[in-house]
């Protein structure tokens, strides 16, 4: 048979560093994305509140994030914080921080336009029954957001899973820089091995991806409202 | 004569500077009475209602609930809420929850009531109005006249002293509305104290005890359905009740 590079994937134990690869960038974005989770709920409700100068400030910040570049923050905090203020940071710490700093950023307007998307009546049938704002809250309004959170919430979640790659370039071994290492590993006896490896991790990314949006759809449907 | 359940003095409301949405509103209603409130569309009806059941402040005015004064102090709103049943246009059922959740939810989380007896008392009453069998659906699988018979179960299971129903036909098929209204005129005849505001005329007649004609925010009429159907004393009330009639 013509060598056709494939066979770089089995040597030795490649694919199972992949697959540690893979673990960490699961690791840096789920860690991310829990973090995420809570403040972005926290900062959504903070975004939905009367006060114009809580919600300009809110603003500055979801925007700041927006326009920032992933990478750019991940430098920032890296190499910025190493710098001026002496901290020596992982660049798996750096990572969880900016990713958290975005995902929260990006929840929160998540959770602010699910919460705003409740119709009034909704808290005045509560109110109406004698229920406070909170049980109204808890009992009312928050299990309709998070229902109507979770296709937007997931797709976030795909979103971080796939911008961790971003990490290598501050020094973080996840999958991607595993497959850089097997590429230049076998850059003579196996030319071809960036096709394969770069192929493998597509892969990878897509069988953790897809079968989250599945579940997604698949959860949608059975809490539709 | 019998005690005064709910009660306004000089209600006032306004929403814009200047135009009084509701102009100094005097308003009673006695223990087992059915007033229906008509009017032209804007005329203040349901700000009237949401006024009562506090969901709107009022600028200045009094609301006594059983003599009580109930719209001064902020802190304990929930509890007058708690004896004011209120059903909206748009029946506002919890989508997420099923049709005995829906009803069950309040009495459980507010009251705090034995689980089974309010169980109970949800599926006598689901029964009542026919839908018994769609305790276990959710909103979104019932049709609108269904959807508003939940609601008005879901306010009864409160035992309100007093129900405010808030043109609860007008967003329904023509051929719900019967159905509905049924259940309206069935709570009549056990004594129900309630302050209704529809478009049915025909329904208002047969329900009502008392017709108050609101326009502009004042009280312009306010006499028994017969002789507020069949004559009028204002020219804006025979105006207003021409609109329903088609040569």
């Amino acid at each position: 048979m013509q060598d056709m590079g494939i066979q770089v994937l089995f040597e030795g134990i490649n694919f199972q560093r992949l697959l540690a690869g893979l673990m960490v960038s699961l690791n840096l974005a789920l860690i991310s994305m829990a973090f995420s989770i809570v403040l972005g709920i926290v900062l959504g409700m903070i975004m939905t509140v009367k006060n114009r100068l809580v919600r300009l400030i809110c603003r500055i910040y979801l925007e700041t994030v927006r326009i920032m570049p992933q990478l750019v923050l991940l430098f920032l905090v890296y190499f910025g914080a190493a710098k001026h203020f002496g901290v020596d940071i992982s660049g798996e710490m750096a990572a969880v921080i900016v990713f958290t700093f975005w995902g929260t950023a990006e929840m929160g307007d998540l959770v602010r336009s699910a919460l705003i998307s409740i119709p009034k009546h909704q808290y005045e049938s509560g109110y109406s029954l004698g229920m406070t704002k909170l049980q109204v809250y808890i009992r009312i309004i928050l299990p309709q957001t998070f229902r109507r959170l979770l296709p937007s919430g997931v797709n976030l979640l795909t979103r971080m899973i796939k911008t961790t790659s971003l990490v290598v370039l501050i020094g973080v071994v996840e999958v991607v820089k595993v497959g850089k290492q097997i590429i230049d590993a076998s850059r003579y006896e196996n030319p071809k091995a960036a096709l394969w490896i770069y192929g493998a991790i597509f892969f990878l990314y897509f069988a953790i991806c897809f079968p989250i949006s599945r579940l997604s759809a698949v959860l949608e449907r059975r809490l539709k409202t | 004569m019998k005690q005064v359940i709910l009660e306004t003095a000089g209600l006032t409301k306004s929403f814009d500077k200047g135009n009084a949405v509701l102009n100094k509103i005097d308003f009673s209603i006695h223990q087992g009475e059915v007033v229906v409130i008509v009017g032209p569309s804007g005329c203040g009806k349901s700000t009237f209602l949401r006024c009562l059941n506090l969901l709107e402040e009022a600028d200045s005015g009094e609301i006594l609930l059983e003599g009580k004064l109930i719209n001064q102090e902020k802190k304990n709103v929930h509890k007058y809420r708690e004896q004011i049943g209120m059903v909206f246009q748009s029946y506002e059922l919890f989508p997420h929850k099923n049709v005995i959740d829906n009803v069950c939810l309040a009495p459980l989380l507010v009251q705090k009531r034995n689980k089974d007896e309010v169980k109970e008392e949800a599926l006598k009453l689901l029964k009542r109005v026919g839908l018994l069998e769609k305790a276990e659906s959710y909103p979104r699988q019932l049709s609108g006249g269904q959807k508003q018979r939940v609601a008005i179960v879901r306010a009864l299971m409160m035992h309100p002293k007093v129900l405010l129903l808030d043109e609860i036909t007008a967003a329904l098929d023509p051929e719900m509305v019967r159905e509905v209204l049924q259940v309206v005129l069935e709570l009549a005849k056990e004594g129900m104290t309630m302050v209704i505001v529809t478009h049915e005329m025909e329904f208002a007649r047969a329900v009502a005890d008392r017709v108050i004609f609101l326009d502009r925010g004042e009280i312009l009429e306010e006499e028994k359905p017969e002789e507020f159907f069949t004559c009028p004393r204002t020219e804006r009330a025979k105006k207003f009740l021409n609109t329903f009639h088609y040569e």
